[in-house]
């Protein structure tokens, strides 16, 4: 662990100034990851600039097309009992409430959700070769202990994948991400903030140098009539997803207008496949046409020695996720394990 | 490590259990090694130090946390209460007394991170039913097997002061 300078940003402009100013430095907002990290000797800041003082990133505030604006450092815990979050995103409450612990979500904040990195035990043994941490070192996951890493969208550089709960509801709820960095603001789709491993597997996002996420916006819709969140995972709480499934349906006339469907622990980034949205459209939310759907989200999957499992998992877990989401009032536990 | 230049010493201050302490700290301390070291408040335990394990739990500002992953410069001018500042010998806190009336711990190095932790649920008031009970108190491990009576406990303080 080496030793680092401490800095408080004033507001946006001033955390992108001395971010861009200050060599070999690192926004910090909970630290339940990046201090964890540096810990690890994963990370080696010179000066970290904390955004504790920046106001108007800790607020959680309506937007004029109806939808909520979650201030990048609002807290997890703060976001998921907001009055608004469980009135109009209970899917967003859960999926935060199933990750971390309690202490964990009291610190952690949207923001740093985001930017968290994979829980890979060969990323995190800093002995061990990893192209994530060292670019071109290799990958021992393809051929180690791979029980918690990706079966889709893999690279033959890197099968880590996303540990994040929240961002699993985030990406079906369509949210948007509002950066902010020394050549102005931008707006990035949920979807395509994370990316894939491909050959720069050291990237887990599409941020750019010096960029701050300053928000994360939800659209009006938040399917609070029909949602559901399910995680499978080793023990009950306090553990990371084999597999999740997040899902939101607009239902009319007994039939799907509208499906939203994100699966979580399979891969690099949230996963969604537009195809198998439209295949629901007009459908019957039955079983058959959640298994079809399922077959089309986890087209093109392939396993590896210990995780071989999460593809008919995954797929099971989207079908019985989809009933579950029929009567969210009956099916949603704590820790969002299956219905009874 | 390549250090591009020396690092800085910082004033901070945490009002601990009600006491304004004033230190002076390299920024990368952690508050649980602030505690323990600069105010020889070893009540708070390191297990982990690594945020799985929940012995370092305190409350910061009214919220629980670990912290074991906080540093404590960056709780400048918070107020923190650690298991020093919940009851006393003479006159325990229901959770204490509900404790050892239960047999909630065996070798007792949990125990304070399992006090303010649920001391917190309990204050947040969001934990309601006992598998909400159990969820929210799962950041907490007892690697004695004391977790069935550790939950009678807190579920027996929460019928008789918190509802």
């Amino acid at each position: 662990m080496n030793n680092f300078n401490y800095l408080r940003a004033d507001d946006t402009e001033h955390a992108v100034a001395l971010i861009g100013k200050e060599t070999n430095s690192r926004f910090l907002a909970g630290g339940t990851n990046l201090i964890d990290r540096w810990k690890y000797n994963l990370t080696h800041p010179d000066t970290l600039i904390d955004l504790a003082n920046i106001e108007e990133l800790h607020q959680i505030t309506e937007t004029e097309n109806g939808g909520l604006r979650l201030g990048a450092m609002a807290g997890n815990a703060d976001t998921a009992y907001h009055p608004l979050v469980k009135k109009r995103y209970p899917l967003l409450k859960n999926t935060i409430l199933a990750g971390a612990s309690a202490q964990i979500r009291n610190a952690a904040t949207n923001g740093g959700n985001l930017m968290q990195r994979t829980r890979c035990y060969y990323y995190y043994d800093h002995e061990s070769p990893c192209n994530k941490r060292n670019p071109g070192s290799g990958c021992p996951a393809t051929e180690g202990h791979n029980r918690l890493h990706a079966v889709i969208g893999h690279s033959e550089n890197c099968i880590a994948t996303h540990p994040s709960d929240m961002c699993i509801a985030l990406a079906a709820l369509d949210a948007v991400v509002q950066v902010t960095g020394a050549e102005g603001n931008r707006s990035i789709p949920f979807t395509e903030f994370h990316r894939l491993p491909g050959n720069n597997p050291s990237k887990d996002n599409t941020l750019r140098p010096g960029e701050l996420i300053t928000s994360i916006d939800l659209p009006a819709e938040g399917f609070a009539e029909n949602y559901s969140y399910l995680k499978l995972r080793d023990r009950n709480s306090y553990a990371f997803a084999l597999v999740s499934v997040a899902t939101g349906l607009r239902l009319k006339d007994s039939k799907i207008e509208k499906a939203n469907i994100a699966v979580g622990g399979i891969a690099h980034k949230p996963w969604r496949v537009q195809e198998a949205e439209d295949f629901l459209k007009n459908k019957r939310p039955d079983r058959d046409n959640f298994a079809q759907a399922a077959e089309i989200i986890m087209d093109g999957a392939e396993g590896f020695e210990h995780n071989a499992f999460k593809i008919p998992l995954t797929k099971r877990a989207i079908i019985r996720n989809g009933m579950m989401a029929l009567n969210p009032q009956e099916t949603q536990r704590p820790g969002a394990g299956p219905s009874r | 490590m390549k250090q591009t230049e020396k690092k800085l010493q910082y004033q901070t201050t945490l009002i601990v259990n009600g006491k304004t302490e004033k230190l002076t700290l390299p920024a990368w301390v952690s508050l649980l090694d602030a505690l323990r070291h600069h105010l020889d408040l070893t009540g708070t335990k390191k297990g982990c130090d690594h945020g799985q394990c929940g012995a370092c739990t305190v409350i910061c500002d009214g919220k629980r946390i670990l912290s074991c992953l906080t540093l404590a410069v960056a709780k400048d001018g918070s107020e923190i209460k650690t298991i020093e500042g919940v009851g006393s010998k003479e006159n325990p806190h229901p959770l204490q007394r509900a404790f050892i009336e239960h047999d909630a711990f065996q070798c007792g190095y949990c125990t304070p991170g399992q006090i303010c932790s649920a001391l917190g649920m309990l204050e947040e008031g969001e934990a309601q039913t006992l598998e909400e009970i159990k969820d929210s108190l799962s950041g907490n491990l007892c690697r004695c097997g004391a977790n069935a009576n550790i939950i009678d406990a807190v579920t027996e303080v929460k019928a008789n002061h918190y509802e």
